[in-house]
Parts: structure tokens; sequence; C-alpha cells
């Protein structure tokens, strides 16, 4: 064995060990890894109790209703399976919409509304320009007053 | 010319001209030279061609309004981040493996490079995350990684440096490039992994791309020009370090006493 094709065999294995190893940390580490909880994990209770973690999913369409003190809003996030009544105090990010992603963060109240601390949108990975977001929005609409 | 067979032929299974031809410093040098003005050039031209685009072609976007157009700075950095921690590490098991002077040096070229890219994408992406996400920064796993990967490049630069034998400062090195080469994968992957606050990719190989055509075609030329620019930085300075570590030979000699010209 020349001296070249060992070192190429200590390298490898060395690069094997490795990727074996940081796959097992990812593999034990990928429930803790996780940013927010979908409305789902919280009805099944996966999320903590009693703690601050974040839930995240769409907001419902005609949820959000702002109440008279101005700051305060209500809304819900659902991932279509489920759903959450949120309760904010607090500035909106300017891409907060009904319809489109978002994650708060704060803690689950005994009445099962999640009162955040924090609210923060998530934006998809769509780019688009807003004629052909106005074309989709229409063709969506002309599409399920054919399926009614 | 002195002889570039010398140098070649002590290299295993290298008879006559082939790649290792290049694989020694002293027949690099001119040619990475020869290299510089069409990377340089290429970057510019790459670089205003793909600007125009982003900020006169592309459409605004529907949701983000004109924020989105950080990404033509910041996807070809992050980009760019990942592909030349890549490429830092292939050097590294090449040098290990062939023990060849040059291809630690072009790994020791390339971190500064790939740290300010990586650097660019973090920092390009708290602008764009506070108007759109409303916050600065979060530590989502895309994130922290991305930042994990910054600090990887500026601890295997430190250790280089912290190391007087370059020998030994370049297997140091390579550890730390090979050892982290783990973490390219999972910035790539880790917004399909886990929940993350970071959007999934736009533009994969095994997809449409998710955005308007224009917009993409202004990422993709900024992406070439970030290229140009990657190439052209780790030829100049890997010129710099071939000369400074081999300043004791021949060759270096010759050049410093009007040899230039052959560059």
């Amino acid at each position: 064995m020349k001296p070249r094709h060992k070192r190429m065999a200590l390298v490898g294995a060395g690069v094997a060990l490795l990727v074996g190893a940081v796959a097992l940390v990812l593999n034990a580490f990928s429930d803790n890894m996780v940013f927010f909880f979908t409305p789902t994990q919280v009805a099944a209770k996966e999320a903590p109790q009693n703690r601050t973690f974040r839930i995240g999913g769409m907001v419902q369409d005609g949820s959000l209703q702002r109440q008279p003190d101005g700051t305060t809003v209500h809304f819900i996030v659902t991932d279509t399976a489920h759903a959450i009544p949120v309760t904010y105090t607090g500035a909106l990010p300017d891409l907060f919409k009904e319809g489109k992603g978002v994650v708060a963060q704060g803690k689950l109240r005994e009445d099962g509304v999640f009162a955040a601390s924090e609210v923060l949108a998530k934006h998809d990975e769509n780019y688009m320009p807003p004629e052909a977001a106005h074309a989709l929005e229409q063709a969506r609409k002309a599409q399920s007053t054919v399926v009614q | 010319m002195s002889e570039p067979q010398s140098s070649a032929a002590r290299l295993p299974g290298a008879p006559g001209f082939n790649l290792f031809h290049y694989a020694s410093p002293q027949t690099f040098y001119p040619l990475a030279g020869r290299l510089l003005w069409p990377c340089w050039l290429l970057a510019a031209a790459l670089c205003a061609i793909g600007l125009y685009i982003g900020f006169f072609v592309a459409p605004t976007d529907a949701t983000q309004g004109d924020s989105y157009r950080i990404i033509f700075i910041h996807v070809p950095a992050a980009w760019m981040s990942m592909v030349v921690y890549l490429a830092m590490a292939f050097w590294c098991i090449v040098g290990l493996i062939f023990n060849t002077r040059l291809s630690f040096m072009m790994s020791s070229a390339l971190a500064p490079t790939g740290a300010l890219w990586a650097f660019v994408a973090l920092w390009t992406g708290a602008l764009w995350g506070k108007p759109t996400w409303g916050t600065y920064w979060v530590w989502d796993a895309r994130l922290t990684s991305e930042l994990i990967l910054f600090f990887l490049y500026c601890g295997y630069m430190a250790l280089q440096a912290a190391i007087d034998d370059p020998r030994r400062a370049d297997r140091a090195g390579a550890l730390i490039a090979i050892v982290g080469a783990v973490n390219v994968p999972i910035i790539y992957f880790s917004v399909k992994w886990w929940n993350t606050l970071h959007q999934g990719a736009s533009v994969s190989l095994t997809a449409a791309p998710t955005m308007a055509t224009t917009m993409l075609w202004g990422m993709l030329v900024m992406a070439l020009a970030a290229w140009a620019y990657t190439v052209g930085a780790a030829l100049l300075r890997v010129r710099a370090i071939m000369i400074e570590r081999e300043r004791h030979t021949d060759w270096v000699r010759q050049l410093a006493q009007g040899g230039g010209s052959r560059t």
C-alpha cells in the first residue's frame, strides 16, 4: 500500500465517521430544532406547557379583529387541520396579512388562547409581480365559485 | 524557464504534461496572473448587468414591495459562502492525500472571500428581515447554521494565523475545513428539515423556480458575477501566498530580480 493510498483511506474513514456522527446528532436533535410548533402539534400537546414557545401557521381569512384600544389584535392561526386563537398587543410587521404565514411567540393560556408577546411575518418562497399575484387571486376566486 | 517537468515528475502517476503540471506554485503563478484580468472584467460586467436587471427590469414583488431586491445580493452571497467552503474542504482533502503544497495555499486563499460572503449574507438578511419578518435576527436553524459557517471561516483563518509552521498550520486548518463542511448541507437543507422562519428555496435543482423570470435572471447573473469575483480574489491572494511561502526558492528569487516579465 502506497503512503498516498493509506492517507486516502485514512481521510476517507475519518470523513465517513464524521458524517455518521453528525447524522446521529442531527437525528437526536431534530425534535429540539423546531423553531415553531404548528396548531396540530399544539392540539396533540406536543408543545411545551407553561413555557414560552412559538406557533406558526397561516392567519385565517377574516379572523383578524382589531380591539378598541387600537394596539390589541385578535386573530386565528391555522394549519387548515387545527386552529388556535391568538391575542397580541403591539405593532404588527408590515407583511402581516390574513391568509399569509405568521410566527408568534408567547404562552398558551388556560382558556386555550395563545397570548403572544412577539409576532413575526413568515414569507414564503414565491416572488412575483403584483399583476401575477392579482391574476392568481382572480383564478382562485373563479375556481371557488365554480366549486360552489 | 526552469524545468517544470521536474516538479511534475515528483508527483506519482503524473508523467509528462497534465493537470498536475499546474500543481506546483512555480508553474501556477504565471497562469494565475494571466487569469486575473479576465476574472475582474467578467465580474464587473456581470455585476453591472445583474444590478441593472435587479433595479430597473425586475418587477416589484407583490407582497414585499421593493425590499425584496436585497435578494440580488443576498442569495448569491449565501450561495457563494457555501460553495467556497466546500471548495476549501476539497482542496484540503486533495492536499492531505496528495501532499501538494498548492492545494493548502488555495484553501487559505479562499477563506477570506468565503468569510466575506457569509458576512454579506448575514448582514443583508438582517436588513431584509426587519421590514419583512419584523425582526433583524431570530435563532432559527437557517440563520444559526449560516452564522456557524461564518465562525468556521473565522476559526480557520485564526488557527492558520496562530501556527507559525506553515505545514502544521495547513493540517490544523484542514481539520476545521473538512469537519466544518458537514455544516454546509445542514445550512442548505435546514429549511426543509425543520420549521424555520426563513422561507424555503425559491430556486433548486429539482423543482421549477417559484419566482418571476426577470427576478430569477437578475439573481443568476449576480451569482455568476460573484463566482467571477471569488475566483479572481482567490487567485490574487494565492499568488501572494505562493510568493510569501516560497520566498527562499529559486523561482521567487528570479521573479524578484526582474523575471516578473514572464507572468
